[in-house]
């Protein structure tokens, strides 16, 4: 698998992404914002969490414009895998590639902590390494995650079975108390409708590796290996 | 010529930041507030002096960045 990480000015964790995706043996480029192309043979993009731009205007407002974008709509329309996690999904949002638009926490809190997540379907090139319904352990960092879209998209994403992962406790239970930022149907992330493109506030970035405290996030970049060496 | 464009949330999108700001103001002890919805504005020199021109640049900002249509509503005034 050839990934490219996307850089932009405030984009931080970037670092990790191509340290998640290397340990899972893809190869790794990272590629500035300001370039208009990617690298030929890329087979997933990945946006990662930061700060782009400050999140000046809106979260992800401005890296959704960034000249880089139009190649990764180009990848996406081709099929191509995009990933974007945390300030990346606030981008997939902004840039049109994602319906509906992450707000700021209905509490108003940045919240940072430990959070489990239902997977909703695991038939996708970003879940096959999980079970339906599995609950998994990874971690959130957020001010502006607060899943929102108009009624009718809402209901097209839930019909369409467009929801990758919902908040949820231990148990893969969604519950109230689950959804720390409010979001609408307690939805942590979403694919596009071809289910190549996947939004997700969560990190799973974060868990890799049983050093740092667990390793639920891993699968995800295991199941973006095996389906791209299916695909070649 | 110059413009001011004032970029608000649409009716029924929650808005935490003017809530705080409402309560804020209730615990200033501030009478006769309502409710408090937060917005921005965009103060915008243009470089035509051509009022069609103006407003079209304008239309083309707000659609492309300065609002997200899906939560927000823009208006434009050219001063």
């Amino acid at each position: 698998m050839k990934s490219a990480v996307i850089v932009f000015p405030g984009t931080n964790r970037d670092g990790d992404a191509v340290r998640a995706l290397k340990s899972v043996g893809s190869q790794v480029e990272k590629v500035w914002h300001a370039e208009t192309a990617l690298p030929s043979g890329t087979d997933l993009v990945v946006l990662g969490g930061g700060f782009s731009y400050g999140d000046y205007l809106r979260c992800g407002a401005i890296a959704g414009r960034a000249p880089i974008m139009d190649a990764v709509r180009a990848h996406a329309a081709r099929g191509g895998l995009v990933l974007g996690i945390c300030n990346g999904f606030q981008i997939l949002c902004e840039s049109g590639l994602l319906p509906g638009i992450l707000m700021r926490n209905a509490n108003l809190k940045f919240i940072c902590h430990r959070q489990f997540l239902k997977v909703e379907r695991n038939d996708t090139a970003f879940t096959k390494a999980y079970a339906k319904g599995q609950a998994i352990d990874v971690c959130v960092a957020h001010g502006e995650g607060n899943y929102t879209a108009d009624g009718e998209t809402l209901k097209r994403i839930e019909g369409e079975g467009l929801v990758a992962f919902r908040y949820s406790d231990a148990h893969g239970h969604v519950t109230p108390d689950a959804n720390r930022n409010g979001s609408m149907n307690s939805i942590a992330g979403i694919y596009s409708d071809k289910l190549n493109v996947l939004g997700m506030m969560p990190h799973p970035e974060n868990l890799i590796e049983d050093l740092i405290g667990g390793t639920d996030g891993r699968g995800l970049f295991e199941s973006l290996m095996t389906f791209t060496a299916k695909a070649a | 010529m110059k413009a001011r464009v004032t970029v608000t949330l649409k009716n029924g999108v929650l808005d935490p930041q003017g809530k705080a700001i409402e309560g804020a103001l209730q615990s200033l002890g501030v009478d006769g507030i309502g409710s408090v919805r937060q917005g921005k504005v965009f103060d915008i020199e243009l470089n035509t002096t051509d009022k069609a021109k103006a407003e079209a640049s304008l239309k083309a900002a707000c659609e492309k960045l300065l609002a997200n249509t899906v939560i927000e509503n823009y208006k434009i005034d050219l001063i």
